[in-house]
């Protein structure tokens, strides 16, 4: 689900794009230290290949069909960090040219489906990828992706006060089951059909052995994602919560955001405070972008 | 295609196309903020916007109706939610996602419709964006065509054969017939790259794509992006909701 | 005269072990055009991508006088000019004009100069103008020539083309050829066209499972490997 602009209150967009520069500087880093800017046209030309692929219809059930979302395929076959430069690319471009998911609301499209859905999607391969249970965990990491990403917009639609009846919720998560089962289905097809042609494709994942510390991730996703839905839905229950455990003031700022917390005090303009909070969170995370970028070109020179 | 329209768009001449993409990109920037910070009911701003963005749209010689058109590709999605804030008894805030989504995808249209690509990289790129990021946008761009044509062709195909057919119950065969297509396509993208680096090879790439210098910002793009914040922002002061200040 | 590229003995394997070229002698001489000519997969392509360094195997390659090694590859890359079979792939970078001085930025050339140069190996080939372009706008015979001008901006002393006239409609193919004859390069073709190889090249090559199977006068190599598409009349009866 790509958010449109429009529709994530200022507070909810700016946090979300706060979180993701971090998070994708840091996966450029790391798939530029994995792969060479030689094979900068694979990425390009694999999130090229991921947006023809959506045009290839499954069959579902009887009359319908259903398209590969493809983030799983991304991080089976190019590691996690390069799937996620590589979706971060799609959902830009599917913002810039295709008007699909808004501009402003990129950061938070990026976390759900670039960030959390390709980790999401990574995890259970990375752990159980390699023994006998290694179709389960393609199958569940694929739905997995796109439970977290369904699951993260959702939320922030709620945060953002989208008016959504109840059943439309329940209806939703529903609906959201069946793609992540389709994309189970579809991804463990696929990989398995890549595997006979070219099992030098795959990438290898880490020797099992760390169990525990998989489950324990695995259920951690999962958990955040009902978590904030949760939260989302119901907001006076968690401060009920809050007020019970005595911490409601720091859940509230929690649960708002870094920069709705910050009053500006000698604006007593409501529009123009929201107005600041957003062009101060912009600018903040323009700052972020450069200080990394900075960061980064030091570390890499030295 | 789609995006091929954009391209076309974006290699016109006009006032707009010739400023800087940075200058271009902050301004849609404030824009998007302006309205996304826009109270909801202020029907009279988002009507001054839609004015703003209408004379944007023709000062760069864009067809109007094909601006309109694609900046509703948005209306569907938001239709739906803003059906359900009807239901819920809020119709003003049905309105303004149904308002403010539109304006905002009607504003990238129009920069991305009069910014060719390699600009508007180069122009992210001195503002900042992580450099193998963008050129891995530029490579997704430059293939997108091609490799979507691929896989045209190969519906076509699939399609004479018959297994196209929507109507067909489901078999397992024709699941493994569509992953088996899927991984045609990767196989063929994958050999593409190859060739692709070979290519660069071959022309003595050494590990660094360069680029030919970005364009100068001149006193026009200042003045366009002084010009194009302060026309919203004064729309946004003058007709927002309770006459722009907070009710 | 010494020739320009001189192989001796090349032979290369498949990384998964197939062999592909199996002792490989050849000569290429100043002002002259061969064609390659030879069934799919007798090693044609992979002979030619020997010949920068793009791939590598056992023997002796050496492309003016210089032999083939890490610390020549870039002048060597420079001095034979490679433009492959798929345009698609030759040109990867998002305008006509970006794509053109790659190879020159690559060299250090300041962008300025690299775009000076650019433009006119452009207009060398008939495409002034079009440097703003992006490349799938191109037709067939236009990417074409776009790819050449990205070859010939870099001043090889030898050109190596890969099927140049696929995809090329007959006057596509007819522009094309006229281009070509106009080069004072050295030309290695590679083929399956007869029209174009009896067109452009006095020699030809005749490969066959990795090895070359005969080489002479081209129309004679044609001849002697029947390598044409018309076949002279049988009958159809048989006998």
């Amino acid at each position: 689900m790509h958010i449109p602009d429009g529709f994530l209150s200022t507070s909810v967009w700016a946090t979300m794009s706060a979180a993701t520069v971090p998070s994708v500087a840091y996966m450029v880093r790391r798939a530029q230290r994995e792969v060479e800017e030689a094979r900068v046209p694979l990425l390009g030309v694999m999130g090229a290949f991921v947006f023809a692929a959506q045009m290839i219809n499954f069959p579902v059930g009887i009359g319908t069909t259903g398209h590969l979302i493809g983030s799983a395929v991304l991080a089976y076959t190019l590691g996690p960090a390069a799937a996620s430069v590589v979706m971060t690319a799609i959902l830009a471009i599917q913002a810039l040219v295709f008007q699909d998911g808004g501009l402003l609301a990129l950061g938070a499209n990026v976390f759900n489906m670039a960030v959390a859905g390709v980790l999401a999607a990574y995890l259970p391969y990375h752990y159980w990828g390699a023994g006998r249970w290694r179709k389960a965990a393609i199958f569940s990491g694929a739905a997995l992706s796109v439970l977290t990403g369904a699951l993260l917009a959702l939320a922030q639609l709620r945060f953002s006060g989208v008016a959504m009846p109840g059943a439309v919720v329940w209806v939703s998560l529903g609906l959201f089951t069946v793609n992540a089962l389709l994309e189970g289905g579809i991804t463990l097809a696929v990989m398995q059909s890549l595997e006979a042609l070219n099992p030098g494709w795959l990438r290898k994942p880490a020797a099992s052995g760390r169990t525990a510390m998989g489950v324990l991730l695995t259920a951690a996703v999962l958990l955040v994602g009902a978590g904030v839905l949760f939260a989302a839905s119901d907001p006076d229950g968690i401060e009920k919560l809050a007020e019970n455990l005595g911490i409601a003031s720091h859940a509230r700022t929690l649960l708002e955001t870094p920069l709705g917390g910050y009053e500006i005090q000698y604006l007593s303009s409501g529009w123009l405070r929201k107005a600041t909070a957003g062009l101060a969170g912009l600018a903040l995370i323009y700052g972020a972008c450069v200080v990394f970028g900075k960061l980064i070109a030091r570390r890499r020179s030295a | 295609m789609h995006h091929v329209v954009l391209d076309r768009w974006s290699r016109g001449r006009s006032f707009l196309h010739h400023r800087d993409a940075r200058a271009k990109v902050l301004a849609l920037l404030a824009f998007l903020i302006i309205v996304a910070t826009t109270p909801p009911g202020s029907n009279a701003a988002a009507a001054g916007y839609g004015a703003f963005l209408l004379a944007a749209a023709l000062l760069a010689g864009l067809p109007a109706g094909g601006v309109l058109w694609r900046g509703a590709v948005v209306l569907p999605f938001s239709a739906a939610f803003a059906a359900m804030s009807l239901f819920a008894g809020d119709n003003i805030r049905a309105i303004a996602l149904l308002e403010k989504s539109y304006l905002s995808a009607l504003a990238v249209v129009i920069v991305v419709g009069t910014t060719p690509m390699p600009e508007l990289l180069r122009g992210l790129e001195s503002l900042g964006v992580p450099r193998f990021l963008l050129l891995v946008v530029q490579f997704l761009y430059r293939y997108l065509f091609v490799i979507s044509e691929q896989a045209q062709h190969m519906r076509v195909a699939a399609g004479a054969r018959g297994t196209a057919s929507t109507l067909a119950v489901f078999r397992r065969w024709r699941l493994r017939a569509a992953a088996g297509a899927i991984s045609v396509l990767f196989a063929r993208s994958y050999s593409r790259a190859e060739g692709i680096y070979r290519a660069m090879a071959a022309r003595g790439f050494r590990g660094h794509i360069s680029l030919l210098a970005a364009k100068r910002f001149r006193w026009q793009d200042v003045a366009f992006l002084v010009a194009s914040v302060v026309v919203p922002a004064a729309v946004r002061i003058a007709l927002g909701a309770g006459g722009g200040w907070p009710r | 005269m010494a020739p320009l590229i001189e192989v001796k003995d090349l032979r290369f394997r498949y990384p998964d072990g197939t062999p592909a070229l199996n002792g490989i002698d050849f000569r290429l001489y100043l002002g002259e055009t061969v064609a390659l000519l030879g069934a799919n997969g007798s090693g044609k392509t992979t002979f030619v991508l020997h010949l920068n360094g793009i791939l590598q195997g056992e023997g002796l390659v050496s492309v003016c006088g210089m032999q083939l090694s890490k610390e020549t590859l870039p002048d060597i890359r420079r001095k034979v000019g490679l433009v492959f079979q798929e345009a698609d792939e030759q040109l990867f970078m998002p305008t006509v004009l970006d794509d053109v001085t790659f190879g020159l930025l690559n060299l250090g050339i300041s962008p300025e100069e690299a775009a000076t140069q650019g433009r006119e190996a452009l207009a060398r080939v008939g495409m002034e103008g079009a440097g703003g372009k992006a490349p799938y706008h191109l037709s067939a015979g236009e990417k074409r020539r776009v790819a050449l001008a990205g070859v010939l901006v870099m001043r090889p002393e030898i050109l190596i083309l890969d099927e140049p006239t696929t995809y090329l409609d007959p006057p596509g193919q007819r522009n094309l050829l006229e281009l070509l004859r106009e080069l004072p390069q050295a030309k290695i073709v590679v083929t399956h066209s007869t029209t174009l190889a009896l067109a452009v090249s006095q020699r030809a090559v005749f490969f066959q499972k990795g090895k070359i199977a005969g080489e002479g006068v081209t129309e004679e190599i044609i001849q002697r490997f029947q390598w044409d598409a018309r076949q002279p009349c049988r009958g159809i009866h048989g006998g």
